[in-house]
């Protein structure tokens, strides 16, 4: 497992991703939505460009320093009464991690979003002990409920799912009985998983930020879920990717105000929580036992490296969310738990050229997500570079060049794939996709050349770039 | 409190440090003036009044209910804000501002209805007080701090003041003295940053922007889910 989310190769992932109508339509609908979302929020900023400089500034002094500020970090947790541990690899977090499970003897814990415990299969390591692992951010628990359906966006993990398929997973597994209105299965969700909240010994969390000088941590939510994993459980266990930390409150007020307004147009989240060591003397809700882990799990090997600027990211998810290749597509297609812009540079990084090295070339170079991306990642300069690095390395070479050479390469189809971010691509794929030419089954090398070649797609070019940099003024 | 461990930090600290191509940093590191500073631009310079207007605008959009009271009207204004929000339990911190504002006779007539039930949060109870917060209809909180431009509350944990009282009913009720509120999460930010320079920062910071919500299902903005369904401020002109 681990950020691998499918065993079915890229094309075939593709290919299933492509034939979707309803997903490509939800995630075409859900990309403008969450588009025109940020858009306002961040234009009554006025000058975002600062924030970005600023927000871009501070990552970066944070990764060049990380050895010092994880160490103010580890001094400060200690100090307020936590336990911090520093896992190099999955196997050593899980290990710990299960360690504190058993010697709370625990058998129910609940969890709130987090992709580093998605990375690491931390579920299913706490699920050889015997314990009952659930999920409480709703778009997961629906996940969890639906036999682990995988995520397809790193922010609304259920965004390929319609209110109709949850309505029947509820029905199907706990009985629900309602409609398919959201508000009363959102309320469902509150009722059924209030329990699990009461019961639960041990609560895990993610950590969108730690804070270096008061070895605090924090977490950015809506939905109250973390709080309450924090609030009842008598032990806490968070777990970090090592390079999400800043130096000091004021760093975090300016990372999460992007955040928020990145991710879901907000400016600020309901909640935004920040959590010091165990609880207070004197307090009565709080843990009283509180675990920090700290994962490694390939990210040194990026740091000092061409691509070092990625581990800036904080999880936002506004690339995805402009990317006409994931709209195409999907984030199923992308086979990992980081899809989008951010994963086709992740995923090689964190794995290996072997395992991903298609993703790289899973991108038009539109150069969206750069703009977009709050950190100033140069997300399409690094996917370059990936190909530039797999093109010098002998074994991969033939791969990439045949995708290069040939024009099977999504870079080759590029005016296509800029049109099919535009507003006409239902109308324009619906032809396509019924031509027969999908479910006759060409290979699926052809899929790619028959999205270049297709005439109507080619028409208009740059026309997601227009359309994208419209948005961009805030018009149509 | 007793100290926590700390497991395996050198050889991961030592790796870093290694990728980074430079001796390990364990001193001098200083944090820098950073060049561009655009958070303390906003709303800068802005009467308390002006501030006040802001966070009643924003409290629309996050859908909150938003009343102005002042220390004459706070005790009838806050009766009306508990009957909107369906009366029956409350449960408050224990916090001297409610008796600062004179608030303690409002509780007590609640108090005395039939069938009505006041909690005072109290520590020696123990979990007691959850599980009143569990069942109760309104929790009544003290905005610390407030930021005038996402519509938000600062709440500072101590032991009167339980995190549950915000998070576990099914409406929040918070009073907020107009004197608390600053433009944006930047100035409570450096507050935090300035208790943390001094020694220890509460155990729980919550900064909380209204009702929780969720859109998870095909985005649909649900409001409520599992923190408090309804939220209200009241906003108080200070004594
Ligand atoms: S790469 Fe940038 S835009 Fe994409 S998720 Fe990370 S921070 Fe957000």
């Amino acid at each position: 497992m681990g950020i691998k989310t499918s065993d079915d190769k890229f094309f075939t992932r593709v290919d299933k991703g492509i034939n979707n109508d309803f997903m490509r339509k939800a995630v075409s609908g859900a990309q403008e939505r969450m588009q025109g979302r940020r858009l306002d929020s961040i234009s009554a900023l006025g000058d975002w460009e600062d924030w970005r400089n600023l927000a871009e500034e501070i990552r970066q002094h944070t990764l060049e320093n990380l050895d010092f500020y994880l160490e103010q970090l580890a001094d400060n947790v200690v100090k307020n009464g936590g336990n911090i541990f520093f896992a190099e690899t999955a196997e050593e977090a899980n290990e710990y991690i299960k360690s504190v499970v058993a010697s709370k003897e625990a058998k129910k814990i609940i969890k709130s979003k987090s992709m580093v415990t998605e990375e690491i299969s931390m579920n299913q390591a706490l699920e050889s002990l015997g314990c009952e692992v659930i999920e409480s951010d709703l778009g997961e628990w629906i996940l969890q409920l639906d036999d682990h359906d995988p995520p397809s966006h790193i922010v609304v993990p259920a965004l390929h799912k319609n209110k109709e398929q949850i309505r029947e997973t509820f029905a199907d597994k706990r009985g629900y009985k309602r409609t398919s209105d959201p508000k009363e299965m959102a309320l469902f969700a509150r009722e059924q998983l209030r329990k699990d909240f009461l019961e639960a010994e041990v609560g895990i969390t993610g950590c969108n930020f730690a804070v270096a000088e008061s070895g605090s941590i924090s977490l950015v939510t809506n939905e109250g879920n973390a709080r309450m994993a924090t609030t009842i459980p008598k032990t806490q266990i968070t777990v970090m990717g090592m390079e999400r930390i800043v130096p000091t409150w004021e760093e975090l007020d300016v990372l999460v105000s992007m955040l928020a307004r990145s991710a879901v147009g907000q400016k600020l989240t309901s909640y935004v929580t920040g959590l010091t060591g165990t609880k207070e003397e004197g307090d009565v809700d709080g843990p009283e036992e509180f675990h920090l882990v700290v994962v490694d799990n390939g990210r040194s090997k990026i740091l000092g490296t061409q691509f070092q600027s990625a581990l800036q990211c904080i999880r936002c998810a506004a690339c995805i969310n402009v990317c006409p290749v994931y709209r195409h597509v999907g984030g199923h297609s992308y086979g990992s738990i980081y899809p989008g812009p951010i994963g086709a540079v992740l995923n090689p990084l964190l794995g290996d050229y072997d395992e991903w090295k298609e993703l790289p070339y899973a991108s038009t170079l539109c150069g969206a997500c750069t703009e977009v991306c709050p950190v100033k990642i140069p997300l399409h300069n690094l996917l370059i570079e990936h190909r530039r690095v797999m093109v010098e390395q002998a074994g991969k070479a033939p791969f990439a060049e045949k995708l290069a050479m040939k024009g099977y390469a999504f870079a080759a189809s590029s005016p296509s794939v800029y049109n099919v971010g535009t507003k006409t691509a239902p109308s324009v794929m619906g032809p396509y996709s019924k031509n027969g030419l999908i479910s006759n089954g060409p290979g699926p090398v052809k899929l790619w050349t028959d999205i270049r070649d297709l005439p109507e797609l080619s028409k208009g070019k740059d026309k997601f770039r227009t359309w994208f940099e419209n948005r961009d003024k805030g018009g149509e | 409190m007793a100290v926590g461990t700390v497991h395996n930090k050198d050889k991961f600290l030592n790796k870093i440090a290694h990728s980074l191509g430079r001796e390990r940093k364990t001193s001098g590191v200083v944090r820098p003036e950073w060049k561009h500073l655009p958070q303390y631009e906003v709303y800068k310079g802005m009467s308390q009044d002006e501030l006040a207007h802001h966070l009643e605008d924003q409290c629309q959009r996050i859908h909150t209910v938003c009343k102005r009271a002042t220390s004459q009207t706070l005790p009838n204004v806050l009766k009306e804000a508990i009957e909107e929000l369906g009366g029956k339990s409350i449960v408050n911190w224990d916090d001297p501002r409610f008796e600062e504002y004179n608030l303690t006779k409002t509780f007590e007539e609640f108090a005395s209805v039939e069938g009505n039930e006041l909690h005072v949060w109290d520590p020696n109870l123990g979990e007691e007080n959850i599980k009143f917060a569990e069942r109760a209809n309104i929790g009544i909180t003290f905005s610390d701090t407030t930021l005038a431009e996402s519509g938000t509350v600062m709440l500072l944990s101590d032991k009167g003041k339980g995190r549950s009282v915000s998070l576990l009913p099914a409406t929040h009720l918070v009073i907020i003295p107009k004197s608390t509120i600053v433009p944006r999460m930047s100035q409570a930010a450096t507050k935090v940053h300035k208790m943390a320079q001094a020694g220890r920062v509460p155990s729980c910071v919550n900064f909380i922007s209204g009702p929780s919500n969720s859109a998870d299902i095909e985005l649909n903005l649900v409001v409520g889910v599992h923190g408090p369904i309804k939220a209200t401020y009241i906003i108080v002109e200070d004594k």
